[in-house]
């Protein structure tokens, strides 16, 4: 089992966090979004090997933030709220 | 009589407790102390169990976690199957059985089965039973084959302890390399946590010789174990380190032996010490897995720690230093010993009184239920009531494989070493390869150099010193016989070839093709003959050949362990109502429903359905109160609170007046209705979302999520209230007129108080809040009152509805009366795909200039072509009964049965005396009045597309 450093709580257990997806999917508004961008937001993630930007949820905290991972090893390269004001 | 106890020695032992216990049936005696291995070894047990696929007689081979036959089921309160006896305690009145044997290990009557074995390789099963269908042969196939047997009644006695634990080093063996690495640790001011899998610490020093800083090796032991007590650090014998996983987290497992359940311990330390110790190969011959043939350095063990003389006329073969002192203990004790070695010199002196044969190895076995001699491959036989090999030795290297640690194979110890380390890992003692004590002592050094200098001096060995000489000898094509690489597995060489020769060369292919390496003991002594074997069919390296992927669990760990307290209800907690207990006694019938424990009607276990329907009926005569706590009531606060509601509903909700309610529609990204419910507008920056009891977790993830991501800090706040009210609901004809007899201090004037409006009022001194929406159809007030204070409340309502006949109603009452009304029910009358529209409700769609969850996705291709399942309502021919839930609405193509829809919801109707029914039928909006087949379970039956509404659809009864 995984320490994942929560910005706000300090390292805990993996089975406290939820991941919330890929960082930097930002989400285009209106009815008149091209439908590939849409579907682009919706379905497709990027899955790379090596470094990730992820969105993580620590539940007991109800707080989201950025994780850095890397995918091949689980190491945790770095941990921010989403303002970026606090860092872990 | 071949095997026995000595009348003296046995440092393990305590002669003044005997024990007796039963194996298949006969008595066994030993002493405190023993294994069920070293007991039946004392008592000359030579069969002990039946191999896996070919009943073929097996004896003990090792005296540890290596132990590939000596399995045994344990019976009675603390049963467990497939217990390897070699670390199975003996204990009074305990009941031991062999396994795959039938009646016992030694008259076992499928023994008849190795006869057919030159039919029956590697594969057999797979390719010989594929026609008509395996599931024919299965049953049959599957009872003959396997280890031990599962007692499907047996329950645990309790559950298990799990305990987290952090410290500074976990060394993992309490052999010499892993005491020293303790010794040093506590020198350096860190704190230690020992475990080691036997009962008392030591590892090779409890039966190799040794003498360390001038002291025999077991008092060492004791003064260092003693040493590391005092300094308060944790030792935990019987305990197994069985995993590494993510982030050095270490699993532990430990035993106890006075019937509590096994122990996990969740270790956090900041280096892990890996102290494991090394596991003896057998030697291939053929005939190498007949009873008596044990490993060299087992035997040792049980002569030194049990006083058991494994044999009177001893073969001792090997290919390595370390069975010379094995023959030479033997031969002290007066065993008849003779070594053969298969290297023709660099080999150690030959111990006093052994007869060394050079330059020779073991052809084959002899013997039928045991072994009775040996040939040599220059022909030469030797009679033996007992053969002890030794094959070179497999560092334990098992946990830092797991910790992906990479492998680097040393020719000159002919074995797989630790390669590049890993961060926090460190290997020592025969593990990382080290041979002699004064190895095994100078690598202990730097193992936890990362985290400080020790003050504790280096322990220093002043005795004899081991050796590490072997030259590899690894099974061969061509040798006659029939030769196991994998006991538990029954593979021989053969079927290695065989698969060598169907292409299955890779290691991770050659094992799940003939099983080598599978099963309790995962290959501990058979894998690296195997993969060797495999390198020299295919002209390729030990190390080209590379070892499968190490995985947890190191030994079986009881699923009870893992699963600790979470069983039963704690396994998934259900939420409850602030007021269970005085439903209870109102003769609630409980039932789960979306996580939460809600009485499903109130007239007892008799008749349940009766009840319901009961219920269902009088809640539309007079009035109903119903415990609706658990409906979401999760509070919207901030400046920007209705821009907030306004994204994440469908429907504008920022056009709604303060003192108001709407009800509307959540959807996901992807369009599709994930919620629905009112949503109350308190005041200006103050809404609260009163969602569906089983999502509020959901919509309350959903809504911080939006507001993080969208909103942020300063906009918006939210707050779950659901748990801190309890809400009443009081519905039907005369729910006002029972209401005013409260004097909740609010008027209930229809004028003050319309239909989907909010009212507030005080009970007994407490601020409730009155809703009036209504999911009966009827007209309904909600009231809202702090949790702990909703009990007087509910007995007033109860005490001042007998007047007006006021029935109780359980949510089963409820479910009818919503359908009857064609109020839905997200998640049970939509699925993954329903759009707003499948459900009637376009107008936010296309009026709406704002942007909301899901918006895009309703501008789709998909969401715009006109076969979508829509809600409808399902009426059957008068006189039928309810249509099943789930059934299908059929339609034909080509002649084939097709499914377009199916019943979503279905009840029958005390109130209208005939079915309801709602279901998402394709294009079913637009086909009300057509009469479809419906199939469910083969049965057809016709029903009659409607509107979902079949109650009042006017709606009039709300304003009655």
């Amino acid at each position: 089992m995984q320490l994942f450093p929560c910005p706000f709580c300090g390292p805990r257990d993996e089975t406290e966090f939820h991941y919330g997806g890929d960082a930097g999917n930002i989400r285009p508004d209106g009815a008149d979004v091209p439908i590939d961008r849409w579907a682009n937001y919706l379905y497709l993630r990027s899955n790379p090997k090596g470094a990730a930007r992820e969105i993580w949820v620590h539940m007991n905290c109800g707080e989201f933030f950025v994780m850095e991972r890397d995918t091949v090893t689980h190491k945790v390269l770095s941990s921010a709220a989403l303002d970026g004001e606090h860092v872990a | 009589m071949t095997a026995s106890r000595l009348a003296t020695g046995g440092s393990a032992i305590d002669r003044s407790r005997p024990i007796r216990f039963s194996f298949d049936g006969a008595t066994v005696h030993g002493f405190a102390g023993d294994t069920i291995a070293s007991a039946l070894l004392a008592g000359d047990v030579a069969v002990v169990g039946r191999s896996f696929k070919y009943h073929r007689p097996r004896g003990i081979w090792g005296a540890g976690v290596e132990e590939p036959n000596a399995l045994v089921d344990i019976g009675g309160p603390r049963a467990t199957p497939n217990t390897r006896a070699t670390t199975e305690p003996a204990r009074d009145g305990l009941v031991a059985k062999s396994v795959n044997a039938t009646p016992n290990a030694l008259t076992d009557r499928n023994a008849f089965l190795d006869r057919f074995a030159r039919f029956i390789p590697a594969a057999f099963y797979y390719k010989t039973f594929m026609w008509p269908d395996w599931h024919r042969f299965e049953p049959r196939i599957r009872a003959m084959a396997g280890l031990g047997t599962v007692d499907a009644d047996w329950t645990s006695p309790g559950t298990a302890d799990q305990i987290n634990h952090h410290c500074d080093v976990l060394v993992v063996g309490a052999g010499p390399a892993g005491l020293a690495a303790a010794r040093l640790a506590s020198g350096a001011g860190l704190t230690v946590t020992l475990v080691d899998d036997q009962q008392s610490p030591g590892g090779s020093l409890g039966h190799r010789a040794g003498e360390i800083d001038g002291k025999p090796a077991a008092v060492w032991v004791k003064e260092t174990i003693d040493e590391l007590a005092v300094g308060g650090h944790l030792i935990l014998p019987s305990t197994t380190a069985f995993g590494i996983y993510d982030h050095n987290l270490a699993g532990l497992n430990q035993r106890h032996f006075n019937g509590r359940p096994d122990t996990l311990w969740r270790v956090r330390p900041r280096q892990i010490v890996l102290a494991a110790g090394a596991i003896e190969r057998p030697l291939p011959f053929a005939n190498n897995d007949l009873p008596g043939i044990l490993s060299a350095d087992a035997a040792l063990a049980y002569l030194r720690r049990h006083a058991v003389l494994v044999g009177r006329r001893i073969v001792v073969a090997t290919n390595n230093d370390s069975a010379y002192e094995v023959a030479g203990a033997l031969a002290e004790v007066g065993a008849e010993v003779r070594l053969v070695d298969i290297r023709r010199d660099g080999m150690p002196a030959a111990p006093a009184n052994v007869p060394l044969v050079k330059g020779r190895s073991l052809a084959s076995a002899s013997g039928k239920l045991r072994v009775d001699g040996v040939t040599l491959d220059d022909g030469t036989r030797f009679d033996a009531d007992c053969v002890l090999v030794s094959g070179g030795w497999t560092p334990t290297i098992h946990l830092f494989g797991q910790a992906r640690g990479k492998l680097a194979w040393s020719e000159a110890r002919a074995a797989f070493l630790p390669g590049d380390p890993v961060d926090g890992i460190a290997v020592v003692g025969a593990a990382a390869g080290a041979v002699s004590l004064s190895d095994v002592f100078t690598g202990a050094g730097p193992a936890f150099a990362p985290l400080g200098q020790t003050k504790a001096p280096l322990p220093r060995s002043t005795g004899p010193e081991a050796t590490g000489g072997i030259l590899p000898a690894w099974p061969i094509l061509g040798s006659k016989g029939r030769i196991w690489i994998d006991y538990q597995n029954d593979v021989t060489v053969k079927d290695v070839e065989l698969a060598a020769r169907e292409n299955f060369v890779s290691v991770e292919h050659l094992k799940r093709y003939t099983t080598l390496g599978m099963a309790t003991d995962q290959g501990k002594t058979s894998n690296l003959p195997g993969l060797a074997l495999m390198a020299g069919i295919t002209g390729r390296t030990v190390p080209e050949v590379g070892t499968t992927t190490y995985r947890p669990p190191f030994t079986p760990v009881p699923l009870a362990s893992f699963a600790g307290a979470r069983v039963g209800e704690l396994m998934a907690p259900v939420r409850r109502l602030p007021l269970e207990n005085v439903h209870r006694s109102s003769g609630a019938v409980f039932q789960e429903y979306g996580g939460w424990l809600r009485p499903a009607h109130y007239g007892g276990y008799a008749d349940a359905e009766r009840s319901i329907a009961d219920e269902a009926r009088r809640a539309r005569q007079s009035v109903a109160l119903f415990d609706g706590s658990t409906l979401g009531k999760i509070e919207v606060i901030g400046p920007q609170a209705a821009a907030f509601v306004d994204f994440l509903y469908y429907n504008t909700m920022s056009t709604l007046k303060p003192g108001r309610c709407r009800y509307g529609f959540m959807l996901s990204e992807n369009g599709v209705v994930f919620d629905d419910g009112v949503l109350v507008r308190l005041d200006e920056h103050r809404f609260v979302v009163s969602c569906s009891s089983s999502h509020v977790s959901a919509v309350h993830a959903r809504l911080e999520e939006w507001r993080q991501d969208r909103f942020g800090r300063g906009a918006v706040y939210i707050h779950n209230a659901t748990a801190e009210m309890a809400t009443l609901t009081v519905s039907g004809p005369n729910s006002r007129k029972l209401l005013e007899t409260l004097g909740l201090g609010l008027s209930l004037d229809d004028a003050d108080l319309p239909h989907m409006a909010i009212g507030h009022g005080s009970y007994a001194g407490d601020e409730v809040r009155v809703a009036r929406v209504s999911f009966t159809g009827d007209r309904s007030y909600e009231i809202s009152i702090r949790a702990d204070r909703a009990e007087p409340l509910w007995a007033q309502l109860r005490q001042a509805g007998q007047a007006f006949d006021a029935v109780v109603i359980g949510l089963e009452a409820l479910m009818i009366l919503r359908a009857e009304k064609g109020f839905i029910v997200i998640g049970k009358d939509t699925d993954g795909t329903t759009l707003p529209r499948d459900l009637g409700v376009d107008g936010p769609r296309v009026k709406r200039q704002t942007e909301f969850v899901g918006r895009r996705s309703l501008f789709t291709e998909e969401a715009s072509c006109d076969n979508r399942m829509q809600l409808v309502g399902l009426a059957v021919p008068q006189g039928e009964a309810p249509l099943p839930t789930g059934a299908h609405g059929i339609k034909r193509i080509d002649g084939r049965l097709r499914s377009q829809g199916f019943v979503t919801s279905s009840y029958q109707s005390p109130t209208l005396g005939r079915p309801v029914a709602l279901g998402l039928i394709e294009r079913g909006a637009t086909r009300h009045g057509e009469t479809i087949d419906t199939q469910h379970l083969g049965k057809i039956s016709k029903a009659t597309i409607t509107a979902p509404c079949a109650f009042d659809p006017a709606g009039d009864r709300l304003h009655a």
